[in-house]
């Protein structure tokens, strides 16, 4: 049975549900050769449930599935720390070029110029853009990227026969961090900042046992790390060296530099920052850049102009690969052919209108929701649901805005606010969208006053309602099962 | 919200109850509720050293994944074992079917750094 639930958008049953016995979605030309039987034990008799369908039963399945979705080509999209920004086509159009697209990665270097020529500039820009010495392409993602920089970070410590053992990560640092220092054989010691990381706390944990400092700037309550050339400065001094996480970079392109600041190794996330399709579970690409001493143990092979030609090249001290090839190919041409049609001009004015538009939120908003940090905002801005009336919270707060047609900012997180509603608009949303949606957000910060109910009944506008997530993860059900 | 008189407890939310040269650990009514629903809880092995201040355990609720930490030294007696399949119970009875580990403490000198309730309820009022 299918039913619109308004107009056309139509329910769709699952694959299985569909499924009738015989039916199917290919043909085979005749047996031209002499059959052959497979080895018993090699074939079963039946696999329960495998669902039969028609072409059409597929196509149309998976298509009304894709009317289900939301991505930032159908609306906005102010997920904070993730930077939901719109996707140009032009880096469609050059990813789809065939003697770019069709390229295998087997291909041997003297035949496949091209895209190394457009890795190669892929990293020297990159390079030039972040103030490093060099930066490999290879990760795959941005967890990937700061596991490549925390093994480089590892490698250069035993090169100097150094053996510390610990990281420090303050609490307004990416909540992957102490994930990746602990995947790289460190122990992770929290320290406590006051909004912005304080030289003091730093100084006091900073000890010879302490490999490097992972931040991350701005950090994820959208603050500028003020103190950071100091505390670079310190922890040199002592030894250790400074990682950041490159998550928020779309705060600092074209503006400031983090090598220039003292950073030794960065992760980029081009599918934030550069303006790649992301959110859908990837493919991302996390390059890694690091200062001068550390180039040598970046991992590799990596690109290296030689003349006229380009070639991959290993070394002997690198990490060693993160991949079997050679990274994310079409999120680097992605994110080279948005670097190159911005130009610098471009991309520095990006910034500058993904800050003025995080303040502009924060200033709408500011009244209407509690902000628990008066430091001036750069690309992204917390709010708490502390004065919140009538038992309404964040959660509340975000399931209502999709209501109003919003995807919801992100929920409780930074840690270090209860309740926190971190909102990051990025730099392509007009000054109407930013007003519609802050409109939206006062508009249930008075419906928390007046009619509670529709917040803690919300969503009521979509096709299903209120989801029971703690069921969901006490008793998750992972496969189909008959019923 | 409750905090019994009779407890210890820690700037991390955790609480104990000393019984002899055992003390009972779970975390905090205020804790829970900060958590929200709890959905996964890591308990360490019995036989396992743990040091107070540092991690012994993980609880995960809906919306965030906290470590849990040992309010004193010593080695862990016994564990619920009952709270890794009924983690809700940490939601429904902090206190009392919500404990976590029972730890044969090393140094008892180590309890006298723990707060009251009373300290305890303040150290809540500051942080928020």
């Amino acid at each position: 049975m299918i039913v619109g639930t308004s107009g056309l958008v139509l329910n769709e049953k699952l694959l299985f549900e569909h499924s009738d016995a015989g039916r199917k979605g290919y043909s085979l030309t005749p047996l031209d050769v002499p059959a052959a039987d497979l080895p018993d034990g090699l074939c079963r008799e039946e696999i329960a449930g495998f669902p039969e369908l028609s072409e059409v039963d597929v196509v149309r399945h998976f298509t009304r599935l894709s009317t289900w979705n939301y991505g930032v080509d159908s609306g906005f999209y102010p997920l904070g720390s993730c930077t939901m920004k719109y996707n140009p086509k032009v880096n469609e159009l050059a990813a789809r070029l065939p003697g770019l697209a069709d390229v295998h990665p087997a291909t041997p270097d003297h035949l496949a110029q091209g895209t190394l020529a457009m890795m190669y500039e892929l990293q020297t820009m990159l390079a030039e853009i972040s103030g490093f010495a060099a930066v490999s392409v290879q990760p795959a993602a941005g967890a990937h990227g700061e596991l490549a920089g925390m093994l480089t970070v590892r490698a250069w410590h035993e090169a100097q026969g150094s053996k510390r053992r610990k990281v420090l990560i303050p609490d307004t640092a990416h909540g992957t961090n102490p994930a990746t220092a602990a995947l790289a054989g460190y122990e992770v010691v929290p320290i406590a900042s006051e909004g912005v990381l304080t030289l003091e706390e730093v100084e006091a944990h900073m000890t010879d046992e302490v490999a490097a400092l992972m931040v991350t700037n701005p950090n994820t309550l959208g603050l500028f790390e003020t103190n950071i050339a100091a505390i670079c400065e310190l922890v040199h001094a002592r030894g250790g060296l400074v990682y950041c996480d490159g998550a928020n970079l779309n705060a600092l392109l074209g503006i400031a530099r983090p090598g220039d600041m003292g950073i030794d190794v960065m992760h980029f996330n081009l599918h934030k920052t550069f303006a790649t399709p992301h959110g859908g579970g990837g493919p991302g690409s996390g390059p890694v850049g690091v200062s001068a001493a550390l180039a040598p143990f970046l991992p590799g092979p990596r690109v290296v102009r030689d003349g006229e030609a380009f070639r991959f090249v290993g070394t002997q001290e690198s990490v060693g690969r993160m991949l079997a090839f050679h990274g994310n190919f079409g999120i680097m041409l992605r994110a080279f052919a948005y670097i190159r049609s911005m130009g610098a001009a471009g991309l520095k004015h990006a910034t500058e209108m993904a800050v003025l538009n995080a303040n502009y939120v924060r200033a709408r908003l500011e009244g209407g929701y509690h902000l628990p940090y008066a430091t001036r905002s750069l690309h992204e801005v917390v709010f708490s649901d502390r004065d919140l009336p009538n038992d309404c919270h964040t959660l509340d707060v975000a399931k209502r805005l999709i209501d109003y047609g919003y995807h919801p900012p992100t929920i409780y997180f930074p840690l270090v606010v209860k309740g926190a509603i971190m909102i990051e608009p990025t730099e392509t949303e007009s000054q109407e969208t930013l007003d519609e949606f802050c409109d939206a957000m006062l508009a249930i910060a008075k419906e928390a006053e007046m009619s509670p109910d529709l917040l803690h009944a919300a969503p009521v506008r979509t096709r299903t309602r209120r989801l029971d997530e703690t069921a969901a993860a006490r008793q998750p059900r992972l496969r189909w099962e008959e019923r | 919200m409750e905090f019994p008189e009779e407890f210890k407890y820690t700037e991390e939310h955790e609480w104990v109850q000393v019984e002899g040269d055992l003390v009972i650990v779970g975390i905090t009514d205020f804790a829970q509720d900060a958590l929200g629903d709890v959905v996964f809880v890591e308990l360490p092995e019995v036989g396992t050293e743990v040091t107070a201040g540092k991690a012994f355990g993980v609880v995960e609720s809906v919306k965030a994944v906290s470590d849990v930490y040992a309010p004193v030294s010593g080695t862990v007696e016994e564990i619920n074992e009952e709270l890794p399949d009924a983690p809700e119970v940490i939601n429904t009875s902090p206190y009392g079917d919500g404990w976590m580990i029972k730890i044969r403490i090393s140094d008892p000198t180590e309890l006298e750094e723990l707060m009251d309730a009373t300290e305890y309820q303040a150290h809540i009022a500051e942080e928020h």
